[in-house]
C-alpha cells in the first residue's frame, strides 16, 4: 500500500472547527446555578483531593455571592496557574472524582469550569491581584520557564526576591505553551496567563538559555543566593526497535509542540496513524491528529484500560473523537517501504504468572502513515552535571518535601522531580519550594 | 483595601459584622470560634436572671426548604441560655479580656421589675462587656411568662425598661425589636424616648413552618406536640429592610444607631442594611447553617465591593439609600418603563408570554414559525411596566426593563388629576 502523507487534509475551516474548545465557558447563568449545587462542605474532600490546596468551596461561595474576584483571588494565591489548571486539570481524578454532589446525585460541581469563569474575569479584566513585599535584596535563579519555575519565580517575587528565569526556548510557559492539548489551551490562554504572572514585576526572563550549554550549575549557584530548578522532561522514552527514526514516526511530544505552534494545515497527516502509549500524551496526540484529518487513528497499548495512565474520560474523549483503542499488544516490529515507515507489526501481550508482562507470540500487523511514540519522558540530568550536582533517585532529581534537593541552596519541582507529572502538581512544587526557598533567603 | 471598621453606640468591632444572640454565642467556646474565624462582635446568648436555669426542650428547629436549597426559612423554639447564670458571666468575662478588639455585647431578659434590671445590670458590667442588648422580642416560651416580646409588643413597657436600664448602667443600652407588631416605628420611638442608645432589629417572626401531615402536629415537634417559633433566614430579610427603613426615614427615630438582623448570609446583604443606615449587621441562620467559615467571604466580598465603588469606610456609603426610600403617593406617575425581550438570549421556555397572559396584562405575544422556533414579543403599547416578565426569565439580562421617554414631567398622586382629594 501507498505511503498517503498529506497537509491540510481537511480545509481550514473544518480544522478551526474542530479545534474548537473543549469546554465552553459557563455563561453567568451556569456559574450562578452551578455554584448554587455546591454544600459549602467542611473539611472538603475537593479541597484535599486538590494538588494546589484550593479552598474550593470558598472560591465557589465567593462566585455565588457576586463576588467573583475574590473567588479568583482564593485561586490564584494558592494556585497562580490556576486559569490553565481550570481547563487542563485531569478534575475527574481530582475534586471532581471526590465532590460530594457527585455521591449524592452521580453529578459533581464543574469544579474546573467554575475556576475557569473566576480565573478568566480577572484574566480579561487584567485585575491585577498581587504585590510584592518590600525588596529583600537577595536573587534568585529559576531554570525552567514551566508551570514550576514560573509558579516558583511569582511567589519569589511577590514576597520580595529578585528573580532570574532561564527558560532554553523562545518562550517560557514549558508544557502550557508548547505541550498540552490545543483543544484545551485555545487562543492566547497560556500566554495571557503568563503574562500576568510576571505583571508582577520582579521576574527577568532569560529565553534561549540552556543549562548545561550556554551556562552551568556552578555558576548559578556562584551568582546568586538560591537556585530552582525545574527542567521539566527533556528526554523521550524510546521503543527499543529498529528502524525507530525512520520517517513517519514521531515523538507524540514534539508533535503536539508543532500543532500549539504552526499553522495547522501545513502539518503533515497521515491517513493511517498508530499512537503507542496509554498516558494523557498519547491520548491528545490520538485526538488531535484525528481532528487534523487522519482516516483512522489507533492507540495501541501494552496493558488493559485499567492500567491506562488517561482517565477514563480522556479515554472517552479519545472514543467519542473516533480514536480506536487497542490494548494488551507491543510494538514488535517497524515495516518499511523505500525507507519510509508503512507498517508496525504487534505482538499481544499477557501477564505470566508472577503478573509480569510477556509476549505471547501472537503477532499482528497495522498499517500505519505516522506513528506516534508516547510512551513517557524522562529526565536526562547530564545538564546538571559538574563539581557538585543534586542527587538523583529513579532518574529524578531527589528532593525532600520542602522541594530541596541534596545542595543546600538548589531546589527543584515539576516533572524533573518525583510525583504525578501534571501542570497543577509542578504549580505546587514550586510554591512549596518559593516558601522553603524564602526561609533560607531570609534567615540563611 | 477598605476600612470595614464599625462604629455603633460607641461600640468599635474590626468589621460591622456580628452573631447575633442566638445559640451560636451561648458559649465561650462557640464565640472564641467565631472570633478565631474572624467575627467582627457577637451579642451573647440571652441571659436570664440568677436561679434555677431555663429547660430546653428537645427538637427545637424547623426548617422551610424551597426547590432543594435547604433552610431558605428557619425557626427555632429555644428559649435564652440554659446555662446558670455564672458560667456565662465569668466566660463573657474571659473572652473580653482575650478578644479586647471585637464587640461583645451581651443580651438580657429578665422580669419587668426595676430591681430585676438593676441586678443583671450590676452582674453584667462586672465583665467588662462592651454593651447590653435588652431581648424584648422572643416570641415564644419566654413571652407567655411576661418577658420577651410581651415586653416589645407594649411601647410603654419598651420604655419603662429603657429608662430603668439607662439608670443603672453606663453602658450602651441596644433594644432589640419584634417584628410581630403592626408598626415599628411605635416600638423604636418607645426605645428612643427611653434613652436607648440604639435598637437592633429584626428578632424571630412568629411561625408555624410546616405541619407534619403523617402526625397532624406542627414542627419541630415535641413529643407530638408543636408551637410557633421565631422565623428567621434569608425568607425575612425583606420584612427586616422594611422595619429597618421606616425607622430610618421616622423623623422622630432618624438618627438612632441601628444593628440590622434578618436574613444576612452573605456582603451583599449587610451592604444592603448597611444602606439603610444600620450601623453593624448581625447574623444567625447563615452560620448556623454552614459554620462560621462564611466571614471571609462577607469581609472580602464586602471589601472588594467598596473598593469598586470608591467607599473608602462604611460611613460612605451608610444610609445611601434611605432618601430614595418614599412614601407611594410621591412616586412618579409619569415615569415609564417597558420591557425587551433579547431573542438573541432567549431560550423559549415561554414563562414570560404564559405568566403576562394569565396574570397580567396580556403585552408578551407567543408565535412559532414552521420549524418550531418559538418567538415572544412584547407588544409595547400593552406592556405597563410592571417587571414580571424580567423577574420569571430564568436567563439573566435576556429581558430589560427600558424607560422610556414620554416627555412627561415629575407627577406624584398627591397633585394628580385622578386624585379626589387632591
Amino acid at each position: 500500500m501507498s505511503i498517503d502523507i498529506r497537509c491540510a487534509r481537511l480545509d481550514p475551516e473544518e480544522i478551526s472547527r474542530n479545534y474548537s474548545e473543549l469546554h465552553t465557558p459557563l455563561t453567568e447563568l451556569q456559574a450562578i446555578q452551578e455554584s448554587a449545587r455546591c454544600l459549602f462542605c467542611h473539611d472538603a474532600p475537593c479541597t484535599e483531593a486538590c494538588p494546589t490546596d484550593i479552598d474550593i468551596p470558598g472560591f465557589i461561595r465567593k462566585i455565588a455571592s457576586g463576588n467573583v474576584k475574590g473567588a479568583a483571588n482564593t485561586i490564584l494565591s494558592e494556585n497562580i496557574m490556576g486559569n490553565t489548571c481550570g481547563n487542563v486539570c485531569p478534575v475527574e481524578e481530582l475534586c471532581e472524582q471526590v465532590c460530594v454532589k457527585k455521591t449524592a446525585e452521580e453529578k459533581p460541581v464543574v469544579i474546573g469550569q467554575l475556576q475557569r469563569y473566576a480565573t478568566d474575569h480577572v484574566l480579561e479584566n487584567w485585575i491585577q491581584l498581587f504585590q510584592r513585599a518590600p525588596q529583600s535584596g537577595k536573587k534568585a535563579a529559576v531554570v525552567g520557564g514551566g508551570p514550576a519555575g514560573l509558579s516558583c519565580a511569582h511567589r519569589l517575587a511577590m514576597l520580595g526576591h529578585e528573580v532570574t528565569l532561564y527558560e532554553s526556548r523562545d518562550k517560557p510557559g514549558g508544557l502550557n505553551e508548547y505541550g498540552l492539548a490545543a483543544y484545551k489551551m485555545l487562543d492566547d490562554r497560556a500566554a495571557r496567563e503568563i503574562a500576568y504572572i510576571l505583571d508582577i514585576g520582579g521576574i527577568n526572563i532569560m529565553t534561549g538559555k540552556t543549562l548545561g550549554k550556554d551556562f552551568e550549575l556552578a555558576e548559578l549557584r556562584r551568582d546568586y543566593d538560591a537556585v530552582f530548578i525545574g527542567l521539566g522532561h527533556n528526554a523521550v522514552n524510546a521503543l527499543g526497535l529498529e528502524n525507530e527514526a525512520v520517517d513517519g514516526a514521531h515523538n507524540a511530544v514534539d508533535f503536539i509542540e508543532l500543532i500549539r505552534q504552526e499553522d495547522l494545515s501545513t502539518l503533515p497527516v497521515g491517513r493511517q496513524v498508530i499512537i503507542i502509549g496509554g498516558g494523557n500524551t498519547a491520548i491528545d496526540m490520538a485526538v488531535q491528529i484525528k481532528k487534523l484529518g487522519a482516516e483512522s487513528v489507533t492507540m495501541v497499548y501494552r496493558r488493559g484500560l485499567d492500567e491506562m495512565g488517561a482517565t477514563e474520560y480522556e479515554q472517552q474523549v479519545a472514543q467519542t473523537n473516533g480514536v480506536l483503542i487497542r490494548t494488551h499488544a507491543k510494538p514488535h516490529r517497524i515495516l518499511t517501504l523505500d525507507d519510509q515507515l508503512n507498517a508496525v507489526e504487534f505482538e499481544y501481550t499477557q501477564n505470566d504468572a508472577d503478573g509480569r508482562l510477556t509476549g505471547s507470540g501472537e503477532k499482528f500487523v497495522l498499517p500505519a502513515d505516522q506513528l506516534f511514540k508516547a510512551i513517557g519522558q524522562a529526565l536526562d540530568a547530564t545538564p546538571l552535571d559538574g563539581e557538585e550536582t543534586p542527587e538523583i533517585s529513579h532518574g529524578r532529581i531527589k528532593v525532600d518535601e520542602s522541594q530541596h534537593t541534596s545542595l543546600p541552596d538548589v531546589w527543584a519541582g515539576g516533572d524533573c522531580t518525583a510525583g504525578k507529572d501534571l501542570t497543577v502538581t509542578a504549580v505546587q512544587d514550586g510554591k512549596i519550594a518559593a516558601t522553603s526557598m524564602n526561609e533560607y533567603l531570609n534567615h540563611g | 483595601m477598605a476600612d470595614l471598621s464599625c462604629k455603633i453606640a460607641g461600640i468599635s468591632s474590626p468589621n460591622p459584622f456580628w452573631l447575633a444572640s442566638a445559640p451560636p454565642t451561648d458559649k465561650r467556646y462557640n464565640v472564641e470560634r467565631a472570633f478565631e474565624a474572624g467575627w467582627g462582635g457577637v451579642v451573647w446568648k440571652t441571659l436570664g436572671e440568677d436561679g434555677p436555669p431555663i429547660v430546653n426542650v428537645s427538637s427545637r428547629y424547623g426548617s422551610v426548604d424551597f426547590n432543594g436549597q435547604r433552610m431558605m426559612g428557619f425557626n427555632n423554639i429555644e428559649l435564652i441560655t440554659d446555662r446558670p447564670l455564672q458560667i456565662n458571666l465569668d466566660e463573657i468575662t474571659a473572652v473580653k479580656k482575650a478578644w479586647p478588639d471585637r464587640a461583645l455585647v451581651v443580651s438580657l431578659m429578665v422580669p419587668c421589675t426595676e430591681q430585676a434590671w438593676k441586678d443583671i445590670l450590676k452582674k453584667v458590667e462586672q465583665t467588662g462587656c462592651d454593651g447590653v442588648e435588652l431581648n424584648f422580642g422572643c416570641p415564644h416560651g419566654m413571652s407567655e411568662r411576661g418577658m420577651g416580646a410581651a415586653v416589645g409588643q407594649v411601647p410603654e413597657y419598651i420604655q419603662e425598661v429603657t429608662e430603668w436600664c439607662k439608670v443603672h448602667t453606663d453602658l450602651p443600652v441596644f433594644v432589640k425589636l419584634t417584628p410581630n407588631i403592626s408598626d415599628i416605628r411605635r416600638p423604636a420611638r418607645a426605645a428612643f424616648d427611653g434613652g436607648a442608645d440604639a435598637v437592633s432589629l429584626i428578632n424571630t417572626i412568629n411561625s408555624i413552618v410546616s405541619i407534619d401531615l403523617d402526625i397532624m402536629a406542627p414542627t419541630p415537634t415535641v413529643a407530638g406536640k408543636g408551637v410557633h417559633g421565631g422565623y428567621c433566614g434569608p425568607a425575612v430579610k425583606p420584612i427586616a429592610l422594611s422595619m429597618v427603613s421606616e425607622i430610618a426615614r421616622d423623623p422622630h427615630t432618624r438618627n438612632l444607631p441601628i444593628s440590622g438582623i434578618g436574613g444576612i448570609g452573605d456582603w451583599r446583604d449587610a451592604a444592603e442594611y448597611i444602606s439603610l443606615g444600620c450601623g453593624s449587621v448581625q447574623v444567625c441562620t447563615a452560620a448556623m447553617r454552614y459554620g462560621f467559615r462564611i466571614i471571609d467571604d462577607m469581609v472580602d466580598g464586602l471589601n472588594n465591593w467598596m473598593d469598586e465603588k470608591g467607599y473608602a469606610t462604611l460611613e460612605d456609603f451608610r444610609g445611601a439609600a434611605i432618601p430614595n426610600v418614599t412614601d407611594w403617593q410621591y412616586l412618579d406617575l409619569n415615569y415609564k418603563t417597558i420591557a425587551a425581550i433579547d431573542q438573541e438570549t432567549c431560550i423559549e421556555c415561554g414563562l414570560c408570554h404564559i405568566t403576562c397572559e394569565d396574570t397580567s396584562h396580556q403585552a408578551i405575544s407567543a408565535s412559532k414559525d414552521e420549524n418550531g422556533k418559538r418567538t415572544y414579543t412584547v407588544i409595547d403599547e400593552e406592556c405597563v411596566g410592571c417587571n414580571l416578565c424580567y423577574l420569571v426569565c430564568p436567563v439573566p439580562k435576556c429581558i430589560s426593563m427600558n424607560e422610556v421617554d414620554n416627555g412627561l414631567p415629575y407627577l406624584n398622586w398627591t397633585e394628580h388629576p385622578n386624585n379626589p382629594m387632591k
